[in-house]
């Protein structure tokens, strides 16, 4: 009797575990099905398997200038592109911490967006008028919803209050905080409060990615950390706060080109590849020829570039003429 | 910091919350919120007596320590936590109703600089509402930008100026009153003769000089009601870093970030909120091995690159990467090739640029109107080579 109902209790506990889980199979088809949502550079988005993934955080990191903030408006336009373009159609929050959304720059990148649309679907001005109605730059702005953040104690209520938010706008489908370091880094004094304060929060947005279906993007910034007998860059906030995000992009220089570097991702290997901000937002970078040239060939580019200077100083060309080449040009 | 209960932190948008948030952290909630807004689990909590939490101990205690302070359930704790965060989120606005109101301020949104090409390029002028920082080697022409500014929004409107009062705040004694009007002589002839518009402009110039950052602090409190009241349009903080380096003198290494992290928030919080530009100069240092310039998968090419780095950009601005991070736009004075140049190092609007200049009687010049792009490892590096005396002789 005791054996029975024992093995009675075992299998309603099995039944319970599995009510709560889900199994792998199950998963590869919800993984299969996963949208994503585009960067607007084609190198970027291979790297990225696709683009950026909606039920997942992402953090993106880099240097003063380099691009985070652009991209983070372009993903803010992307999300909007409609499905029968191939997007996802859905709406985006902007949570700015620092000031850097100008409006302007948002407007340009809408229309660069539209315009590459039109340029695709040429045909579509015979589709419904209701859906070329929409493809206006004024349309996107709508629907991006944009909090404007002052101290960390906002940043924990807007987070806290986003799944309030999400709730009544179900067709929200990017969160991108912009940074989520400033604060962070200006009124701590105590780092445990901080650790356990950004693991709480990153923990909600996990939540808030899987809830709603939606990407959360993290803009983060850089500072320097003493590894390997000397001082490299590193994404701030701490080496617990890494562990806190699903996928790591971190974008740099490299040499003169935009590059992208994927360095934590649960499905996709680390890779790096180039993309470029133009007027109208991400896009991909130029491939040049420059890299693939001989010594030679280089020296010849560079002495074109320079005639641009040489209204302005003529003493560059008669180096030139020397073959030399002047102080400070780098050949890599 | 009086007592805020919840109920009345519904504020109009933009102004009070951006005024609050400086507080916020010493705000507290006051329990004693009316019944209706309660939800019945709370309201079994304020039978214990009215308890004022502050919002920053709601938001980021444990639960639960909040527990404890409540006196009740983790239920309660829960909507505690959900109906101040509600209530200290900012609110909400679409970009579109951003755009509308830039476009409904006129002017838009922009100091023009009366330099054809930088002014095109950063999309109209220093934006307003946002930190500008100019930074470059000693002696290039920084206090010279600073003071034609200074100028062009003391003009009136009719003239392309801001017409409005200008605080310029001078921190290395550089400013030059007569300096000032001889830029504007040089600049505005057919204004300036105009009898008593030297004194009226001079006389809407207010100069503060702080020895200390105590005092600069200080007077950055008092100020905004100043900027309120007075009608102020633009706020010139010359220099930054000699502020910076006063307090470093006294400070150990550990304490160095805190003042520049609180000044920094204030004057982007002041910016936004009397959306006025805000125009910081910064000086430059050489680098020191402190600098990281890669990241630990680039380590391959850290040793072939060092050498030509080093050799190309010895000067790096002053005030630390976290500075770099938070200011909008940054305008790189530097010098090379005989020249000097102003380089859109970092703006949202536009690619990085650069554009070749000089300092004249009637200020601040372009050479050329024409800009030269800059890419990859020269848009951060900043240049100083030879500064001939000659070119700094200003032409009476």
């Amino acid at each position: 009797m005791g054996e029975q109902s024992g093995k009675f209790l075992l299998c309603s506990h099995y039944i319970l575990i599995f009510a709560w889980a889900q199994n792998a199979w199950d998963m590869l088809s919800d993984e299969q099905s996963q949208k994503h949502i585009t960067t607007g550079s084609g190198d970027l988005n291979d790297i990225l398997g696709g683009g950026i993934h909606c039920k997942e955080v992402t953090e993106i990191g880099g240097v003063p200038g380099v691009g985070k903030t652009q991209l983070g408006i372009q993903l803010a336009i992307n999300v909007q592109i409609p499905v029968e373009y191939g997007g996802l159609g859905g709406k985006a929050v902007y949570i700015d911490t620092e000031g850097s959304f100008m409006v302007e720059r948002v407007y340009q990148i809408a229309e660069g967006c539209i315009r590459d649309i039109l340029e695709h679907f040429p045909h579509s001005h015979e589709k419904s008028s209701s859906g070329q109605k929409q493809l206006q730059p004024e349309h996107f702005l709508a629907d991006i919803y944009y909090f404007r953040i002052c101290s960390y104690t906002e940043q924990i209520a807007v987070i806290n209050y986003l799944e309030k938010f999400l709730g009544e706008h179900k067709d929200v489908r990017i969160v991108v905080i912009d940074s989520v370091t400033f604060h962070f880094r200006q009124d701590f004094e105590d780092l445990a409060l901080r650790t356990r304060v950004l693991s709480g929060l990153s923990l909600k947005l996990m939540k808030i990615a899987k809830t709603y279906n939606l990407a959360v993007v993290l803009l983060n910034q850089v500072t320097t950390k003493f590894t390997e007998g000397s001082f490299q860059l590193t994404l701030a906030l701490g080496d617990s706060w890494s562990h806190s995000c699903t996928n790591r992009l971190i974008l740099y220089w490299n040499g003169n080109e935009r590059y992208a570097h994927l360095d934590k991702s649960p499905s996709l290997p680390v890779a790096s590849a180039p993309y470029a901000v133009t007027g109208k937002g991400i896009r991909d970078a130029l491939h040049t020829n420059l890299r693939e040239v001989d010594a030679t060939e280089q020296a010849t580019t560079v002495f074109l570039y320079l005639n641009v200077w040489h209204i302005l100083h003529s003493q560059i060309e008669k180096q030139l003429q020397g073959g030399q080449l002047p102080i400070g040009m780098d050949n890599s | 910091m009086a007592n805020m209960p919840v109920s009345e932190m519904r504020l109009p948008p933009h102004l009070a919350h951006l005024l609050a948030a400086r507080r916020l952290d010493t705000a507290k909630v006051s329990l004693s919120i009316p019944s209706p807004l309660l939800p019945p689990p709370l309201l079994t909590a304020r039978a214990s007596g009215l308890r004022s939490v502050p919002i920053q101990d709601v938001l980021s205690l444990p639960e639960v320590e909040l527990m404890v302070i409540l006196d009740a359930g983790l239920p309660t704790a829960r909507a505690a936590v959900a109906l101040v965060s509600e209530a200290a989120c900012p609110p909400c606005q679409t970009a579109l109703a951003l755009l509308e109101e830039r476009v409904r301020l006129g002017g838009g949104g922009r100091l023009a600089t009366t330099l054809c090409g930088l002014d095109e390029a950063l999309g109209g002028g220093i934006p307003m509402g946002k930190l500008t920082e100019v930074v470059g080697p000693s002696g290039i022409g920084k206090t010279q930008f600073c003071l034609k500014l200074a100028l062009l929004a003391a003009l009136p409107e009719y003239y392309g100026g801001l017409d409005g009062r200008v605080v310029y705040i001078d921190t290395e004694f550089k400013f030059s009153s007569r300096r000032m009007i001889e830029i504007g002589q040089k600049s505005f002839p057919q204004i300036f003769r105009q009898e008593g518009l030297a004194q009226k402009m001079a006389g809407r110039i207010l100069v503060t000089r702080p020895t200390s950052l105590a005092d600069f602090t200080k007077s950055l409190e008092e100020m905004k009601v100043t900027l309120l009241q007075h009608d102020v349009k633009l706020l010139i903080v010359d220099s930054m870093a000699a502020l910076m380096s006063l307090e470093n003198e006294k400070a150990t290494a550990g304490f160095r970030q805190h003042p520049l992290r609180w000044t920094l928030s204030f004057l982007k919080s002041i910016a936004e909120f009397s959306r006025i530009p805000v125009v910081v100069t910064n000086q430059v240092r050489s680098q020191s091995n402190d600098d990281g310039y890669h990241f630990s998968f680039e380590v391959d090419k850290k040793d072939g690159n060092k050498c030509a780095e080093r050799f190309d950009s010895h000067l790096v601005a002053a005030l630390g990467i976290q500075w770099a991070h938070a200011v909008t736009v940054r305008l790189v004075f530097e010098s090379h090739s005989g020249h000097r140049f102003i380089k859109v190092a970092k703006s949202p609007m536009s690619p990085a640029v650069a554009f070749p200049f000089v300092v004249e009687s009637s200020g601040i010049t372009l050479l050329s109107d024409e800009s030269i792009d800059v890419t990859g490892p020269e848009i951060t590096s900043i240049r100083c080579q030879d500064i001939s005396p000659g070119q700094n002789v200003l032409a009476r």
